[in-house]
């Protein structure tokens, strides 16, 4: 039966980590969606993997939703067209990552006109729901940018018994996954019951930091009111919610199960080897996929706009982000077109209320910072911070006093400090007898560091190190 | 718009910084000091002073001499120049305080490459410098405050006798409730164990130190001091050994960094405690175990560094 009984406990509590101030002050902001703006630039790489190539020349009419490019490589995703308007010319942008991409720039009629050719797509099969998902230019929401569609496909020598809905959202500042799930709950629950069904994945766990009660409450309620065998059709004439007890209805009979995690507020909860271990207690080996332990980890706000997708035939090309920082105005959520600058997005959030001296894709803990407010808004953002001239003040490095807060705090149980001893002085193959490959770059060595050393990049250093020793 | 800064994540920090610690650990340490002064006299005092201005100026003249930034702002000298005056016998002279702080900070620190590159604890490695070099002075033990009115006249400031010494261990010339108070002969900050005792409780609530080294410490001279049929508490609260397990063992340079090599190390230090006082020429031997201790320390970190998440998980 598909119902949860009670908020579940973690199977196994996180390993190390942080606790962070949450400075989640945009929570009760409702997303407001920003108007078209004059001009998108459209990144051909807002993903892992392969980059797409423009299928649009200079002086193309667009629509919303319009495919303007794609690749025939597997691991990519589609790139759609988020205003409609006229294709002005291609261009390139460097990214953070040190990538150089090609992009597509349009100008905005203002119209936002969606792309005629839209319809719903016939979902029938997993194959259906793979096509549907790539079709879709879906990639994790979370801020990893992996294509979606990659991990829906079913491999039969490895079963898949665990969805994790990763709602933890440990980022500070973040909100976006949090508004998706109070704002459109019963579209993430559709979209969780038509992934089991299709992918016949039996349990399906939500995981939610428990700084989040509304988004726990609201969620339980829903399963067990839509979910559970208290309501039938007639006694409500809410359209979401029949949708939804009409999808449930079939899986009545079926043994398995939807539940919510209450997780522990902590650094990074969030982490895909992290909520794996957290909601099923399997340890993901170096090198695995979640699907080697049996799970499929999806971001909450991904399941949603897929679900979206499904129903609607539009594919992504907008998505809500936070827009916090101690620079801005009036911080909150925002619907913002794929593409959009950043300065836009800025100037719609009241502008700055003092000078601006970092600004960050996402969260402070993993977010990149930007060379340029002029940068476009990807896929993968889901926050826009604007550090003022405190929040981005640089921290003195001073000595380790080897005090081994780092190797605490590592959710990995890496031991920095001596990673970076071993790195000084050059020694790879000790700085690889310490594991390093292992690290996940989650930021936790640097944040607790007393001394204030720069350790996360040391391990990136170190990491690239070892890299080239083989 | 004045240009963006660029810089690699993460973006915040704790606001815990290297000074901070330092000043939690003279926080523990004050109370104790203040206790030691007032058991010890205006004597105590003084030399409490010396050894913490001493240690903060030799650093600041090896920073000048050794061309480096300045240093003494992160406090560790002054915590470094304090545990050194909390070891010395009140009797000691004021020049030998000196001579102990410049061994402590330009020796056994600077000249290994300051904060965090010393091998061994500066201010353990400083007293048995002194211990070594100035015998008498360094183990002539002055009666305390309470004590030289509890034991009449006949105390002579010269051979009066420590907890540990044989006269006392046969004759149990100490009460508990003495050993507690700190109204026992000894160094100037080692006497006074419900002092040290909260000292440590302070420690721990505020993270800085792990229990894991001195319970291991201290509860390995408890056990060893019962299988050499001594009471183990009276073991316990006397000489250096909680002083020595709260602070000088638990220095992070010195000592492992995981909770495995901390045991390890508490019970190598406690194990070696109790075998210098029941078998050494001496009767009290916690500097010269954790000194022992701390050049083990590298080896230990090697034997006990930790497998990774999800190691198990692919040797199957």
């Amino acid at each position: 039966m598909a119902r949860s009984e009670a908020i579940l406990h973690p199977v196994k509590n996180i390993h190390g980590g942080a606790t962070l101030a949450h400075y989640k002050n945009t929570a009760e902001s409702v997303s407001a969606v920003m108007p078209a703006p004059a001009q998108v630039v459209i990144a051909m790489q807002q993903h892992i993997g392969a980059p797409c190539t423009p299928l649009v020349k200079k002086g193309d009419t667009v629509y919303v939703g319009t495919k303007i490019g794609d690749s025939d490589k597997y691991i990519s995703a589609p790139i759609h067209s988020s205003v409609s308007g006229t294709v002005t010319g291609l261009g390139s942008l460097l990214l953070p990552s040190g990538q150089t991409v090609e992009t597509v720039i349009i100008e905005s009629d203002g119209q936002m006109t969606p792309d005629p050719d839209i319809k719903p797509p016939v979902v029938e099969t997993a194959e259906d729901l793979v096509k549907a998902t790539r079709d879709s230019g879906l990639v994790g929401l979370g801020g990893a940018g992996f294509p979606s569609h990659v991990k829906l496909t079913m491999n039969p020598e490895k079963p898949i018994d665990t969805l994790i809905v990763n709602g933890a959202e440990c980022e500070p500042f973040i909100t976006s996954d949090y508004r998706e799930s109070v704002e459109n709950t019963e579209n993430i629950l559709e979209g969780i019951l038509f992934l089991k069904k299709l992918l016949g994945i039996k349990n399906a766990i939500i995981a939610v930091e428990n700084n989040k009660p509304k988004s726990i409450s609201m969620m339980h309620s829903v399963i067990e009111n839509v979910l559970g065998d208290k309501m039938s059709l007639d006694v409500t004439d809410d359209e979401k919610t029949q949708a939804l007890y009409k999808i449930a209805s079939d899986e009545r009979d079926v043994d398995n199960t939807i539940q919510l995690m209450r997780l522990k507020s902590r650094y990074p909860q969030g982490a895909e080897k992290v909520i794996i271990y957290t909601t099923t207690g399997r340890k993901l080996p170096l090198g695995k996929l979640p699907s080697d332990v049996g799970c499929l980890v999806m971001n909450i706000t991904s399941i949603s706009v897929l679900n979206k997708y499904i129903k609607t035939g539009m594919p992504l090309v907008a998505r809500t982000v936070t827009v916090d920082g101690g620079a801005i105005r009036e911080p909150k959520n925002v619907v913002v077109p794929i593409g959009t600058s950043i300065a836009d997005v800025i100037e719609f959030c009241g502008g700055y209320k003092a000078p601006a001296r970092k600004i960050l894709y996402g969260g402070p803990m993993m977010g990149n910072a930007v060379i340029d407010v002029n940068m476009p808004i990807l896929k993968q953002n889901n926050a826009i911070l604007a550090l003022d001239r405190k929040q981005a003040e640089k921290r003195v490095e001073s000595p380790c006093i080897r005090c081994g807060r780092c190797a605490k705090a590592c959710p990995m149980n890496l031991q920095p400090l001596e990673i970076e001893s071993q790195l000084r002085i050059g020694n790879i193959e000790a700085v690889k007898a310490l594991y390093v490959e292992y690290c996940m770059e989650c930021g936790s060595c640097s944040f607790v560091c007393p001394a204030k050393r720069h350790l996360t990049q040391v391990m990136r250093m170190a990491k690239a190190e070892v890299k080239n020793l083989k | 718009m004045e240009k963006l800064m660029v810089s690699h994540s993460p973006h915040i920090q704790h606001e815990d910084t290297s000074r901070s610690i330092m000043v939690d650990v003279i926080i523990a340490l004050a109370p104790i000091a203040v206790a030691g002064c007032i058991l010890f006299g205006w004597k105590a005092a003084m030399l409490t002073a010396i050894c913490v201005v001493s240690a903060v100026l030799t650093e600041y003249v090896c920073c000048k001499i050794m061309k480096r930034a300045n240093s003494i702002g992160d406090c560790s000298a002054a915590v470094t120049g304090l545990i050194l005056a909390m070891n010395l016998s009140p009797a000691t002279k004021w020049w030998m305080a000196i001579i102990g702080s410049v061994v402590a900070i330009a020796v056994v620190k600077m000249m290994f490459g300051g904060l965090g590159h010393n091998f061994a604890n500066p201010a353990i490695t400083a007293r048995i410098v002194l211990l070594v070099s100035f015998p008498s002075a360094m183990t002539t033990w002055v009666a305390p405050l309470g004590a030289a009115k509890l034991e009449t006249s006949a105390t002579d400031v010269t051979a009066i006798a420590t907890p540990l010494s044989d006269a006392a261990l046969s004759s149990g010339a100490y009460s508990y409730r003495q050993l507690f108070m700190g109204v026992v002969p000894g160094s100037i900050g080692e006497t006074f164990s419900l002092l040290i005792i909260l000292g440590a409780l302070y420690l721990f609530a505020r993270r800085v130190i792990s229990p894991v080294t001195p319970f291991a410490m201290v509860g390995t001279v408890a056990v060893m001091s019962f299988v050499f049929g001594q009471d183990p508490l009276y073991m316990v609260l006397s000489g250096g050994l909680l002083f020595g397990a709260v602070f000088m063992a638990t220095d992070y340079v010195t000592s492992p960094i995981n909770w495995k090599g901390k045991l390890i190390f508490g019970i190598g230090c406690g194990l070696l405690t109790s075998l210098i006082r029941k078998f050494g020429y001496m009767p009290e031997g916690v500097s010269y175990a954790i000194l022992l201790m701390n050049l083990l320390v590298p080896y230990i970190n090697k034997i006990t560094v930790p497998k990774p998440f999800g190691w198990e998980a692919a040797k199957k």
